[in-house]
């Protein structure tokens, strides 16, 4: 196993470099210039912007670039942010507690209500909860994330009135005034984000399980005259979720994305509006650091994925 | 309306048991923002740490929690009292603070309730004195006749760290900025100086290099905050942005205004907190301002108008057919007024055709057809303005014929530019440009009124594309348009084919205005030695390729004229000429509108040549 996973981790350093490489490529050929906002304007004459832009180091052709960034990369360094003049590092750990706080909630809320929904759902398919259960996560899927927040927030915050729908980052917790505050600027985003995950992960904790149920092994407890409870939490869940652990272990990385367009909406500034305001303002050092940093995120989890259905289904054998 | 007011009562207990629970479970909430150390300032511009500003949010519940649920209801609003906090929303948020190494007018913005400049200009385009204790003029002596030399007598005032603000620091401004390495996205302004001298503690001059008709560039406005001294020092060159000290000054710059800075979140939120050295500390309204950034422009609107949550939203450039509705539905006041830049059609006097291949535009070959002034005449008389207005830029702008429009005394009263089809097609039919039998194009000698017209990706450009394309058809002449992506139509670069300074097209439509209110420069743009081509990388700023011996001649009167009532008559000349040979079609006389609070007192629209926030310490609540 330990072989397994250093041979693992080697494979995965080309992996990142070309990674890498392809994304810088693309961000330095895609149209766009950091000073675009200051085009046409009489005030920043051209000869003003080239300076700027040899400050920034953008006036070298984008390979020398690229190398540059590696050698920055390897002392740890992800540069400074062409927006803020700020080091790229310390903008992501100011937006992450953000992402955490609500994407990675959204995530936990919905892993928790994804697994009981779909067990309920396969128990008693074709239930009247199986079929609210299966209406409600196709709606999960098909409507963006985008409509459910806009409806939400003309419902429950224009409307209604009953949760904020400006963000504020600056909340200090230091009462329940304070407490609750938090909690109901987060209720909306929150929301979206669940209904969207619960809905891809319950049809796959459902999927799981019929494929479970109609088993040998199954059949064989109920004959040994286990209770129907024990038999389903005993056997079918715990085979069940072998599967569902590694999707869910996937889906890890994706937090650490952020939420772009729900962020946006609800004005949470987590990494995944960072993201979107660096590309749209083509700050390529923010903009690299993060989608490295999420390659790698993603490389790694799939690891562990895959050591952890390792771990779990004891036919599953690296060597 | 009924369900909807007993509804909104669920929410106002909801808040109640909050407060309550509050009050009663947490007694410390003191109102300490005047308490946070200096230090914190300059030391801890990118704190993520929440428990580094303990000023922030403590403030009590009772201002806070309430807001966003009961909304503008009778309940919330007692008398104003001075205090509080001031929410300002940004849908592009900032970055950085430090003016002059600013990306964007966001940040100008968000320097400009730290740090100020020795003199704003009022959103009626007056100069009002800031650090300065009045505008120099040649009347009081401050203005040298010779037009060589301006001095500027300092008010004595602190820097929010106590120490006191000298002629020294605004000397130190020119030198941190005219060393080029620094980078300075303001360098323009100073650009014009031979030499910036402290006489006295109280009293700085500036000399220019050569005279200077017009001496308020340097130092005013938001290309002219003043930076202190010691917290910079080391910043000059390439230091500005390597250096962590500076990095860290450069989100947190210290300042003389109403507000200093309590926490920095580039791209996020900046929380500021008064300013006990400010010498009108007394009569500053608000404890906290605080500017949040990101999401979008109708959502911010809503966040005024709708929910209350928020006193002032930034640039709501949204299709008036949404906005409106907003507008109508609650306590909030537009402010729409000043220039943003105008929106015209610029017309190509040289020839884009791809056949020429790299004779393609350039300023000796000349165009097919739109050097007919008759042609051009009859585009100008087709145009329907009035559409492109009402249709789409309602709240943000307004019908002008000028390409100079602010300041207000330089906007010509001389011109009209209605429309008038018919008269547009007598002029073709008059110049020979008639349509054959069996189509709908005019043509002359085999040549056919075909034309290119680009202009930038975006909904609202995309719009009066069409309408110029029908109103164009309606006289026999058939438009192709063209959509670019703003990162490159705007770019500059020389090896793309697609940009506005290439123009291989016959027209294209953008907005540019002059950014100063010496418009010198702007007018230089049409000057021929200015045109663009291939010899100066396209870059000479003179797009249409005009060239009129009769307008350069004007332009060199007005930029050797010293006079300014001279000067005024000059600008208006040049820009009548300009406008009765059609060699540009003004549209629109765009303006970034805002929206505020009817409770806040103090916001003007945003002033052409200044920063929204420029007055930010004489806001105030109001009942």
């Amino acid at each position: 196993m330990g072989q397994y996973i250093i041979r693992r981790t080697l494979i995965a350093i080309p992996t990142l470099l070309v990674i890498s490489f392809v994304i810088f490529a693309v961000l330095a050929l895609a149209p766009g210039d950091p000073l675009a906002q200051f085009a046409l304007n009489p005030a920043i004459p051209e000869a003003v912007r080239e300076r700027i832009r040899v400050q920034l180091g953008l006036d070298q052709p984008w390979p020398v670039r690229y190398v540059k960034w590696l050698q920055q990369l390897a002392q740890g360094n992800f540069g400074i942010s062409f927006n803020s003049k700020a080091p790229v590092t310390d903008l992501i750990a100011q937006r992450l507690p953000q992402t955490l706080q609500v994407v990675g909630l959204a995530y936990v809320i919905a892993v928790g209500l994804a697994i009981p929904l779909g067990i309920i759902s396969a128990v008693k398919q074709y239930s009247i909860f199986d079929n609210v259960a299966t209406f409600f996560s196709f709606i999960g899927f098909s409507v963006p994330s985008f409509f459910t927040g806009l409806v939400l927030m003309l419902v429950f915050a224009i409307n209604l009135g009953w949760f904020p729908i400006v963000y504020s980052s600056t909340i200090k917790i230091d009462s329940w005034a304070t407490f609750w505050q938090q909690v109901r600027q987060m209720v909306l985003p929150i929301t979206v984000l669940v209904v969207q995950q619960t809905a891809a992960l319950t049809r796959f904790m459902r999927s799981a399980m019929l494929d479970n149920l109609s088993m040998d092994y199954v059949r064989t407890a109920r004959a040994k005259g286990l209770t129907d409870r024990l038999v389903v939490v005993r056997h079918v869940v715990t085979n069940s979720l072998i599967p569902v652990i590694t999707l869910i272990a996937l889906g890890i990385p994706t937090i650490f994305a952020g939420a772009i367009i729900t962020e946006n909406l609800f004005r949470v500034n987590g990494l995944g509006q960072l993201l979107i305001s660096s590309i749209n303002s083509s700050d390529t050092p923010v903009v690299m650091a993060l989608t490295f940093i999420f390659a790698m995120l993603t490389v790694v989890f799939n690891l562990v994925a895959d050591v952890l259905y390792g771990v779990l289904d004891p036919r599953v054998r690296y060597s | 309306m009924n369900p909807k007011r007993l509804w909104s009562w669920l929410p106002a207990f909801a808040a109640l048991a909050m407060i309550l629970a509050a009050c009663g479970g947490a007694p410390q909430a003191p109102q300490a923002p005047t308490t946070a150390p200096v230090a914190e300032a300059t030391t801890a511009p990118v704190a993520a740490a929440p428990t580094d500003a303990p000023a922030a949010t403590t403030a009590p519940a009772a201002t806070t929690a309430p807001a966003p649920t009961t909304a503008p209801a009778p309940t919330a609003a007692p008398v104003a009292e001075a205090g509080g906090k001031l929410n300002i929303l940004y849908w592009q948020a900032i970055t950085i603070l430090n003016p002059h190494l600013a990306s964007g007018t966001k940040d100008f913005d968000g320097a400009a309730v730290i740090l100020e400049s020795l003199a704003n200009y009022s959103e009626k385009d007056e100069l009002t004195p800031g650090l300065a204790t009045e505008i120099p003029t040649a009347d009081n002596g401050g203005v040298a006749e010779d037009g060589l030399s301006i001095t500027w007598k300092l008010v004595e005032t602190n820097w929010s760290d106590g120490t006191p603000f000298t002629a020294d620091d605004v000397v130190f401004t020119w030198q941190y900025c005219s060393e080029e390495a620094t980078a300075c996205s303001t360098a323009e302004s100073f650009s014009a100086i031979e030499t910036v001298e402290a006489v006295d503690p109280q009293t700085v001059k500036i000399t220019w290099t050569q005279p200077n008709a017009y001496p308020y560039v340097a130092f005013v406005g938001s290309q002219g905050m003043i930076l202190q001294k010691a917290q910079f020092e080391n910043c000059i060159g390439a230091n500005a942005i390597s250096d962590a000290a500076c990095q860290a000054a450069n989100l947190a710059p210290i300042g003389t205004n109403a507000y200093k800075l309590t926490e920095m979140r580039p791209g996020d939120t900046v929380l500021y907190e008064r300013n006990s050295e400010y010498r009108d500390a007394e009569n500053v309204f608000f404890d906290e301002v605080e500017i949040k950034g990101g999401g979008d422009a109708a959502s911010a609107a809503r966040a005024v108008c709708e929910t209350g949550e928020v006193d002032l939203a930034w640039n709501i450039q949204v299709p008036s057919a949404v906005l409106t509705p907003i507008l109508e539905n609650g306590d909030c006041d537009p402010l729409v007024g000043g220039s943003f830049g105008i929106e015209r059609v610029v017309v190509n006097f040289a020839n884009p055709d791809p056949a020429l291949g790299d004779q393609r535009s350039e300023p000796d070959q000349p165009h097919p057809f739109l050097t007919d002034p008759a042609v051009r005449q009859a585009i100008n008389l087709a145009i329907d303005r009035e559409a492109i207005v009402s249709q789409l830029q309602a709240t943000a702008g307004t019908v002008t014929c000028n390409v100079l429009v602010a300041p207000a005394a330089l906007d010509s009263p001389n011109t009209k530019c209605p429309r008038d089809v018919e008269a547009a097609k007598k002029l073709l039919d008059d110049a020979g440009w008639v349509v054959p039998e069996g189509s709908s194009v005019r043509e002359k000698d085999g040549v056919k009124l075909i034309v290119n017209f680009q202009t930038s990706i975006n909904t609202l450009r995309q719009g009066e594309q069409a309408i110029i394309k029908a109103n164009l058809a309606e006289i026999g002449i058939t438009v192709n348009v063209k959509a670019i992506d703003a990162g490159v139509f705007f770019s500059g670069d020389p090896g793309n084919p697609d940009t506005l300074n290439k123009m291989y097209v016959d027209l294209q439509m953008y907005t540019n205005s002059n950014e100063s209110p010496d418009p010198t420069s702007y007018f230089q743009g049409w000057t021929c030695e200015n045109r663009n081509s291939s010899a100066n990388q396209w870059n000479g700023g003179n797009d249409g390729r005009y060239c009129n011996e009769e307008y350069d001649a004007l332009y060199a009167t007005y930029a050797a004229a010293l006079d300014p009532d001279e000067r005024a008559a000059v600008a208006i000349a040049l820009n009548d000429l300009l406008i009765a040979d059609n060699m540009i079609f003004p549209l629109v006389n765009r303006a970034t509108p805002q929206v505020k609070l009817k409770t806040l007192e103090g916001p003007t629209f945003d002033p052409t040549f200044d920063s929204l926030l420029w007055n930010i310490a004489t806001w105030k609540r109001v009942p």
